[in-house]
């Protein structure tokens, strides 16, 4: 930014009146008189909902666009209304946002960054979104995050577990609710430390890219500060499919855990060359082996079938969970489609419900009202307990899941069943943790 | 004109024709109506008809002319797109010096990967390609982006930070990419009636350059350097008896296609400042080597034709969800409007690869020049008309050829 | 030594891979001239006849067990599959266990079929045509088809786990005297291996000893003139077409157990197979398998730890590097004719 000096609640009032007053350039349109991108001037309002829908992730995007959909029924006051009985805000009165009838456009990502940016961007440009939400990897949410920082919109993240979404890629306009690899790390290593001991010597599998790096570098800090040793880290090709060549060492190198810091396809293939290879069977240094996902999804869970049973990992949600928000989201998802939501559906449903409610808040769109609105925003209802969107970074602290593949599954959905929900308290971190440093917030943009 | 003959004359008059007033043409629809969906008129997919266009347009220079049909040339296209942003990064967001260094730095990597590659031909020469292409593209997204030697940021894109040096960038100067002030992004919005139409800074400076390389490549084509390509496609071991080394021509055309391929990725940058690795990957590769076969191999404007074609699929066909379907039926019966859905539901939103790889089977079954046949056709059946009569008895003498 | 072994062992069942798909690819090359794009989506059908058999033998009538409720607390519908119910539950259980070696025997002649279908409908119209639309045309059709397993099982993986006898993994190491969990290897691997050579096996000996495949070889090596003589070669093409795709999809059928199918797996494999065919020389079956073998083997050593911290990222380019190297080095691949795909 050209001119720091200026504050945020500064660029606020200008922004109200003319944003070009703080030299932003003039972005998508010079001809109306908006105060910021896209400003819905007729009764309805245009919400961008950008998920993989072809690709490995394809199906992952499905489920999050059936929770987006579901949201939008729910704010326009259709539909049982799910969370917005339970949410602890009621200034949502199921009439839209701000009088207006929600309306949505959808795009597919493809699980690429510049495929997700030609969507995110033809949804701006073309059917005036105000807001982008969804997606289902940290490469993606980071660059998306990063257009609609510079078009002047909000980006609600989907399924992004990278330390850098909210560390030293994090921008004003962007907003996570999902959880990251930091906490996954730290809810875990106590869980595994009560279940495999302290003297255990760890081997990582890593998918070699951003994601892998800050999972693999969360886990081993919270796992050796627990006592733990870290024999091996090494990296696989991204594009690998078969990983027997990574696995079969593994029983040989003198480690007796492995640490599988794979994600989807990636993580159902070396999971199952793993239990081939019988690791699960074994003993090594006189302990019985044992294997770790940290980062778990419920179509992984249904995409390694049997492979996963006694596996621990974490997750942001659960159906399964017992609090008011879950059962409300869980009840109307299930009566709409039939199944259970995944918790990246979760996620996305509670962001379009934070969005709507932080514009109701503060009574607008612009997005440096919203971004206002939703620093420092308490809340419970959705899921997962008291909730804080920390101002310092827009992370959402929550209580994290630990959670464990089921040895004796009753149908298709209890793949995974909950070990313990990690208190928010145990999870949180500095701002300034060296995990997530190197990144500036830098001011909200209205964009206009 | 500028050294054309009649034809190419017309023929670079229509393209410009059509690239400036694209706005016009690719937003036939009202704003505000059901068939809005198809409007192709927004900055975003415009920048990419050219800039692909122009990716096409040099790679059809080097398979076109000389038949070598490379499967690497995304290669060219990323390393474009990650000069420019490295501009960016280290002197200011204007444009021309990013640019700049994208086509040069693309010129260099192809001439190393072109000199090896064309020790070999026919498919050997296309896996080789492949093969230091996707070589870049492993490499972009994983060992080149470790943190002690941050080259590409691997799998979320080079993109510009706050605490980049920016050495030039000066303190009024946008912060985003401009040229000389004016940023790409700035788009001004016509409103007439129910229509709107966008005019945007980027695709006007894309499309001045299209037409640009368009006419260089039309030059090209009627060159004797484009007649030597041709021969070396036709035969070129007769042209080697008769003592000419086809060795410098063929490097010479590939050093141009990836040039162009790096104007095209340099353009990509300075409409939107990332570099993300999958603009290497082989899948890219393939997809101009599909537009250059589906628009019409060896033509000019086909490959610019098929460019536009596959983008118009991923961008519009993407986003046409079951509510949409639902709004366009919305007239039929209750039964009817859900049949239809049902119907139409696996080739829309998320079906759009479906849609696509049925449409290149038609295509080239039933059109083996690509599009640029199928025009011909059109035209021709619509002169046949016209002129009634005396194209019959042409027309009947033709296949005695 | 044992690392070495282990290695070796484990380049051999990725090369099973590649050498099948590999092999079926030349076949077509070689005897119809096409080069095929679609070859690694018959591999994908290949998996998927494995799914559709297992959903099949699994189709189920639902009892209601009031004692138990499903998600949204309804009582919980209890399913028991048809077969269970004919054979007995024991007889049942263990043929759906087996379902995939069941499903080789499934997956012939859907594959055979679609082979045939295939090169009748749609590749005998572009014998004549340019290789530029081959590829076109194929890979259109990959697209289809893999679009339309993914409309019908979804995008995610689904597993198709191989019998519970041949689960698990085998001390080899201890057999040739090497300490306990030196060299442990699945049971589905070895199967997989063995499975491959006997196809291999008899492919070649199909080709080399039966008066069908030598004339076939004659074809290949020159069409015209056994065409003149007047051998309808064009039927016996067609015809291996069929069995070049059904070696694609049996490699798959073996495969899913290793790592279960998806809708892209057959994308996956195209590029590298493309690469295997060309390493080994286009339109040689030796070449193909030595190739497929040779860059599995390769693959395999660059991946172990040793590899990668001399090398950073030798894992990710190895197959390519040594494409590289052998073309550069050999110009016809490893053992190519003369001539073919060179203009």
């Amino acid at each position: 930014m050209s001119n720091k000096s200026v504050t945020r609640r500064g660029v606020l009032k200008t922004g109200a009146v003319a944003g070009a007053g703080v030299a932003l350039p003039t972005i998508f349109t010079a001809s109306s008189a908006a105060a910021y991108t896209n400003e819905p001037t007729g009764g309805s309002v245009t919400l961008g909902f950008n998920v993989p829908q072809t690709g490995p992730y394809a199906d992952e995007g499905n489920d999050e666009l059936l929770a987006q959909q579901l949201a939008v029924e729910h704010l326009n006051g259709e539909g049982d209304g799910g969370c917005l009985n339970t949410f602890t805000s009621k200034a949502l009165q199921g009439n839209g946002i701000l009088g207006k009838k929600v309306e949505f456009v959808t795009g597919d990502t493809q699980t690429k960054s510049d495929a997700a940016r030609a969507s995110a961007k033809s949804m701006i440009e073309k059917d005036g979104a105000i807001m982008i939400n969804g997606g289902s990897s940290s490469g993606v949410a980071v660059a998306v995050q990063g257009l609609c920082q510079e078009a002047g919109v909000i980006f609600m993240a989907g399924l992004t577990h990278a330390n850098d979404t909210t560390g030293k890629d994090k921008k004003a306009n962007g907003f996570r609710h999902f959880f990251n690899a930091y906490m996954s790390g730290a809810a875990l290593a106590p869980v595994l430390a009560n279940a495999y001991g302290k003297e255990r010597r760890a081997y990582h599998l890593t998918a070699d890219y951003n994601w892998g790096w800050t999972q693999e570098e969360s886990i081993v800090a919270s796992t050796e500060a627990l006592g733990w040793e870290t024999v091996n880290t090494v990296k696989t090709p991204l594009a690998s499919t078969d990983f027997s060549s990574y696995i079969a060492p593994v029983l040989n190198s003198g480690a007796d855990v492995l640490v599988l810091n794979h994600y989807g396809g990636n993580m159902v293939n070396s999971l199952t060359n793993a239990i081939q290879f019988g690791l699960l069977d074994k003993q090594a240094n006189g302990k019985d082996f044992a294997i770790v996902v940290p980062l778990y999804s419920e179509l992984m869970a249904a995409g390694a079938g049997e492979n996963i049973k006694g596996v621990l990992g974490s997750m942001n949600w659960n159906w399964q969970l017992q609090d008011e928000g879950s059962k409300a989201f869980v009840k109307s998802f299930g009566e709409k489609y039939g199944k259970p939501p995944s918790n990246s559906a979760q996620t996305c449903y509670a962001q379009v419900l934070l969005y709507a409610d932080a514009c109701e808040r503060a009574g607008t769109f612009n997005p440096c009202g919203v971004v206002e609105a939703l620093e420092g925003f308490e809340f419970d209802g959705l899921g997962n307990g008291p909730t804080l969107y920390r101002a310092d970074d827009h992370q959402c602290f929550k209580d994290v899941l630990v959670v464990k593949g089921n040895e004796s599954p009753t149908n298709a959905y209890d793949t995974l069943e909950i070990v313990e929900v990690t208190p928010v308290e145990q999870v949180t971190y500095a701002p300034d943790h060296p995990m997530f440093s190197g990144g500036d917030l830098g001011q909200c943009n209205p964009g206009a | 004109m500028l050294g054309l003959n009649k034809k190419d004359t017309s023929l670079l008059i229509i393209v410009a024709i059509l690239t400036l007033l694209a706005p016009f043409i690719l937003n036939p629809f009202p704003a505000g109506s059901a068939m809005a969906q198809f409007n192709a008129g927004y900055p975003d997919l415009m920048q990419r008809f050219v800039i692909f266009g122009i990716f096409a347009i040099g790679f059809n220079i080097l398979f076109g002319l000389t038949g070598y049909l490379s499967f690497g040339h995304a290669a060219f296209l990323g390393v474009g797109s990650y000069s420019a942003v490295w501009m960016f990064k280290l002197l200011s967001y204007n444009v021309i010096p990013a640019i700049a260094l994208s086509v040069v730095v693309a010129g260099l990597f192809s001439l190393l990967i072109g000199y090896v590659s064309l020790r070999r031909s026919g498919i050997y020469f296309s896996i080789l390609t492949l093969a230091f292409a996707q070589m870049s593209f492993a490499l972009a997204y994983s060992v080149l982006s470790n943190p002690k030697f941050n080259l590409t940021n691997g799998e979320t894109g080079l993109q510009v930070y706050a605490d980049d040096p920016q050495i030039l960038q000066g303190a009024n100067s946008p912060d985003l990419p401009h040229l000389f002030g004016l940023p790409m992004r700035s788009t001004y919005t016509l409103e007439v009636g129910a229509w709107s139409f966008d005019f945007n800074a980027g695709y006007y400076l894309c499309a001045v350059i299209m037409m640009a390389v368009f006419y260089l490549a039309i030059r090209i084509f009627r060159s004797p350097f484009g007649m030597m390509l041709r021969a070396v496609k036709s035969n070129q071991q007769r042209m080697n008896y008769t003592g000419l080394n086809s060795k410098p021509y063929t490097l010479a055309a590939f050093v141009i296609s990836g040039m162009y391929a790096g104007l095209a990725g340099g353009l990509m940058a300075a409409m939107d400042p990332l570099a993300g690795a999958e603009r290497m990957q082989w899948t890219a590769s393939g997809e101009v080597v599909l537009m250059t076969i589906l628009g019409g191999t060896g033509t000019l404007i086909g490959p610019v034709l098929g460019a536009g074609f596959i983008k118009y699929f991923e961008n519009i066909f993407s986003k046409i969800n079951d509510n949409v379907l639902h709004g366009w039926f919305s007239f039929l019966p209750d039964g009817m409007e859900d049949a239809m859905v049902f119907i139409v539901h696996p080739f829309i939103g998320k079906g759009w690869h479906l849609t696509l790889g049925i449409l290149f089977m038609l295509v080239v079954i039933f059109l083996p020049g690509g599009l640029v046949e199928g025009g011909q056709r059109l035209l021709n059946w619509v002169r046949g008309r016209r002129s009634g009569a005396d194209d019959k008895t042409a027309g009947k003498t033709e296949p005695a050829e | 030594m044992d690392a070495f072994l282990l290695q070796i062992l484990n380049g051999l069942d990725k090369g099973s891979a590649y050498a099948l798909i590999a092999l079926g690819l030349t076949l077509i090359f070689g005897t119809l001239g096409v080069v095929n794009f679609a070859h690694g989506a018959l591999f994908m059908i290949g998996a998927f006849c494995a799914v559709t058999l297992q959903r099949i033998l699994n189709l189920s009538y639902e009892t209601v067990d009031e004692t138990q409720t499903d998600f949204l607390g309804n009582p919980l519908k209890v399913k028991t599959p048809y077969v269970e119910s004919w054979f007995g539950p024991e007889a049942g259980a263990a043929i759906i266990d087996w379902s995939v070696p069941l499903a080789v025997l499934f997956a012939i002649p859907i594959m055979l079929a679609v082979g045939y279908v295939m090169e009748r409908g749609l590749i005998k119209h572009f014998y004549k045509r340019p290789h530029a639309d081959q590829i076109l045309v194929t890979f259109g059709l990959a697209i289809v088809l893999q679009e339309v397993i993914k409309y019908f099982f979804g995008a995610n993986p689904i597993q198709t786990p191989p019998p519970e006898a041949l689960r698990g993994s085998l001390d080899i190491g201890v057999m040739f005297g090497f300490d306990p969990n030196a060299i442990i290897y699945p049971i589905w691997r070895l199967v997989y291996f063995a499975f491959s050579a006997v196809i291999i096996g008899g492919i070649f000996a199909f080709l080399q000893f039966t008066t069908f495949g030598m004339v076939v070889r004659a074809g290949m090596a020159d069409r015209e003139t056994v065409g003149l003589l007047g051998i309808n070669i064009d039927r016996r093409f067609t015809i291996m077409f069929g069995i070049a795709a059904a070696v694609a999809g049996l490699a798959g059928v073996m495969y899913g157990p290793l790592n279960p199918p998806n809708y892209h797996m057959g994308m996956d494999f195209l590029v590298l197979s493309f690469v295997v065919v060309v390493v080994g020389g286009m339109g040689s079956l030796p070449g193909a398998v030595l190739a497929g073998f040779l860059l599995g083997i390769l693959e395999s050593f660059a991946s172990t730890t040793w590899a990668t911290t001399t090398i950073p990222g030798i894992n990710q380019i190895i197959i390519y590097l040594v494409a590289i190297i052998v073309l550069l080095t050999r110009p016809r691949g490893l053992m190519g004719r003369k001539g073919v795909m060179e203009e």
